[in-house]
């Protein structure tokens, strides 16, 4: 049967102040750690957090366990569009009568990009525009605040989040 | 008296539906007792330690449905031990010898093995209806022995257990003769299963009205499962993320429209918000939504959902939804019955709740009965708003997520705000109290709630006065649980008399010594006063640090017919 005293758990001075119990041991959170290292460790760190120091308490606020692990763990509204499993966006060429859509997450990086710009807007493949010389365009692109910028700049993994369009311009002379 | 032969009796019993009654109607005679015996077809037992399992079905051998709970309520907070008790194992095993006509077994807080399952699902031929809310301690290799062998089974419900997941596909053990579900609710399951078998299952299963899936049940297969179903009346949504123009989401926004009789949603477990708009359809008519589960759903995108359920009684949300969110709750939900604000529990600087909300929707919503509120902050004169506005409240719980916190207008205690509510609110019969409060509330309380079952109490009063407030006042009391409350040996013994009047008593981090709880123990041979003291072995060589005058850490006080039990941890020191 476990004992609860040989499951480790960290007994530590942080003081609450309320009422009049005598106790000198008190149990932080860490308890948790006992039933389920993983899960209740994480919504332990965040319970912590989001309360000033003075008032974490043992159980305190009164969540049902289960709750406090599966509410956390399914949480990330930040990363729940970027976890989506593809990231559709316009591309337009200059003299292109169509848009094009590709996946920026199917891509591996820059280069497989290039490569996807070559097939979408080439003779060969789309018949959409006769080019001959690629170096007469750039690409550039339309980031979350609405600006254009050039790709290429930033690591990809940052350009396929802040990439909301994409353009190749023909470089003004 | 008349003589009236058995089976008129018997008859006229069968329209005793309440527990109340039909306990009530067995104690007027032996002739009724055992009349009643005999066709007892549903218990309830709030304390599975009240009694011993062999007892319960000497009584009533022809039980058709049993309803169990197990470990103390503060054990859904941690603060009682893991191995505490609360096992069901004896009670199948008393069933299995004696109750063959069971069908139904509800548990609640218990602890619950895989050989329980298969035990139980092997004994009872009629067997239809399992429902185990947080309960513990089986797997899916448990689950799987109840699909294999209950051949009637309708009835598989499932609310926020621990399941370990053994990878087995306990779905597919449905046999494909199984047509009888009515409700299935896996949706705190965490692994795989296999879509295959549950798109089967369900397209067999006619009569299907529940489904509550978990998070591995993707949106394509929801549509699939729907298309089969367009019946369901409860539905439970597991992985709602797709991008917008996908096929499967165009084709899950066709397809949920033919199902004209969703009145409760649930779920939401993994979601991308730009998919909400296909379930605006259905938010016309449901009377019930869960989004507690869903933080993946942030605030505007909550109110512009809320603005289509006109309909809606019971509502489960976080508090991401914010005091302008509950006064659009207020204003679209007119018939709401029953609130839950849970907190959002990352990032003290998301949007949280404080009593403008609640007020708000005291105001828009009359009806109101039921409340759990997690909030930042709070005032009596909200309080007295509340309590003005929504007198029918028969269960009335806040949380002020920091203990002790005061009026956040006047840093007055909170004492007249709770006071306006149960003067109020004379049917109440749920309470838990927060902030800081004195003595004073405990005196209101003891006044004026008059139907008070079962009240919660946390970081509160002042001295033992309080405690006896309570215990003089509410004569309808069945369940008191105190925690860090400065009451001792005094209110505990003041009237011992009271706690066989009550289900049990627990008191945690109070004033309450070894030397009290063994007077109590003494005293009253009709209670079980267990003690948990998770430090006894460290202490076991330093015995003369736990003398009698030595404040006890936990104690839990309930009535009992058959004396301590013997199955307690070492940890659990009976008196």
């Amino acid at each position: 049967m476990a004992k609860a005293a040989g499951l480790g758990l960290e007994i530590t001075e942080l003081r609450l102040g309320f009422g009049s119990n005598g106790h000198n041991k008190k149990r932080v959170f860490s308890e948790l750690v006992v039933k389920d290292e993983n899960s209740s460790n994480e919504s332990e760190e965040l319970l912590r957090k989001s309360q000033p120091s003075e008032n974490r308490v043992v159980g305190w606020p009164p969540i049902r366990s289960y709750r406090m692990k599966n509410v956390e763990r399914k949480s990330n509204p930040v990363c729940s569009s970027s976890e989506s499993a593809k990231s559709y966006v316009k591309i337009s060429m200059d003299g292109a009568p169509f848009l094009r859509k590709i996946d920026l997450k199917s891509h591996k990086g820059y280069h497989d990009l290039g490569t996807t710009f070559k097939n979408l807007f080439n003779c060969d493949g789309g018949v959409l525009i006769n080019c001959s010389d690629w170096s007469q365009y750039t690409a550039i692109y339309e980031d979350k605040d609405g600006d254009w910028m050039l790709v290429g700049d930033e690591p990809w993994e940052m350009f396929i989040e802040s990439c909301k369009k994409l353009r190749i311009m023909k470089k003004a002379n | 008296m008349t003589y009236f032969p058995e089976e008129v009796l018997e008859h006229i019993f069968d329209f005793l539906s309440s527990h109340q009654d039909r306990n009530a109607v067995s104690m007027v005679c032996k002739s009724w007792f055992r009349v009643e015996r005999w066709s007892r077809q549903r218990v309830f037992i709030g304390n599975c330690y009240a009694i011993r399992p062999e007892r319960l079905v000497a009584r009533f051998p022809r039980l058709r449905s049993l309803t169990l709970k197990g470990k103390p309520h503060f054990a859904d907070f941690n603060l009682v031990p893991h191995d505490w008790g609360g096992f069901v194992q004896p009670w199948i095993e008393a069933m299995a010898k004696s109750c063959k006509e069971l069908e139904e077994l509800r548990l609640k807080r218990m602890v619950v093995s895989d050989e329980s399952l298969e035990l139980l699902s092997r004994s009872f031929p009629n067997f239809k209806s399992l429902v185990l809310v947080t309960c513990e301690g089986f797997t899916t290799a448990g689950l799987a022995s109840v699909a294999a062998n209950c051949r009637d089974l309708r009835e598989l419900d499932l609310q926020e257990n621990e399941v370990e997941d053994r990878k087995g596909h306990w779905l597919s053990c449905f046999p494909d003769t199984c047509t009888s579900l009515v409700s299935l609710n896996f949706a705190c399951l965490k692994g795989e299963v296999n879509l295959g078998a549950l798109e089967r299952l369900v397209a067999r299963c006619r009569n299907l009205r529940s489904l509550r899936v978990n998070g591995a049940v993707p949106m394509e297969t929801l549509e699939k499962i729907l298309a089969r179903a367009p019946q369901l009346v409860d539905l439970g949504i597991g992985s709602y993320n797709h991008e917008p123009n996908s096929v499967a989401y165009t084709k899950f926004r066709n397809t949920i429209l033919t199902c004209k009789s969703i009145k409760s949603l649930s779920g939401f477990l993994e979601v991308f918000p730009r998919c909400l708009p296909a379930i605006y359809p259905v938010c016309l008519s449901i009377t019930s939504l869960n989004l507690s589960y869903a933080p993946g759903i942030r605030g505007p995108e909550l109110v512009k959902l809320i603005r289509h359920c006109h309909k809606l009684q019971r509502l489960w949300i976080l508090d991401a939804i914010a005091d302008k969110g509950l006064e659009v709750v207020a204003s679209t939900c007119k018939e709401l019955r029953e609130l839950r604000v849970f907190p959002s529990l990352f990032g003290a600087e998301n949007a949280a709740v404080t009593e403008k909300g609640l007020v708000a929707i005291s105001f828009g919503c009359p009806k109101l009965h039921s409340l759990l509120y997690f909030c930042h902050q709070m005032t009596n004169a909200a309080l007295i708003t509340v309590a003005k506005n929504c007198p029918h409240f028969s269960r009335f719980r806040l949380c002020i997520l920091d203990p002790q916190k005061p009026d956040a207008n006047t840093q007055q205690p909170l004492d007249e705000g709770f006071g306006a509510i149960v003067q109020s609110c004379r049917g109440l019969r749920r309470l838990s109290l927060s902030g800081l409060l004195t003595d004073q509330v405990f005196l209101y309380i003891g006044m004026y709630a008059e139907q008070l079952e079962m009240l919660s109490v946390a970081f509160a009063g002042e001295t033992d006065k309080g405690m006896l407030y309570l215990l003089n006042g509410c004569k309808n009391l069945r369940k008191l649980e105190i925690r860090d409350s400065p009451f001792g040996d005094v209110a505990l013994l003041m009237d011992v008399g009271k706690y066989e009047t009550m289900r049990s008593l627990w008191m945690s981090s109070c004033n309450v010594t070894l030397a009290g709880c063994k007077t109590l123990a003494i005293k009253m041979p009709r209670l079980n006063v267990e003690i948990i003291n998770e430090f006894n072995d460290m202490e076991l060589e330093e015995e003369e640090n736990f003398c009698d005058s030595q404040k006890v850490e936990k104690m839990y006080v309930y009535r009992t017919l058959d004396g301590p039990r013997q199955d307690a941890p070492n940890f659990v020191t009976r008196l």
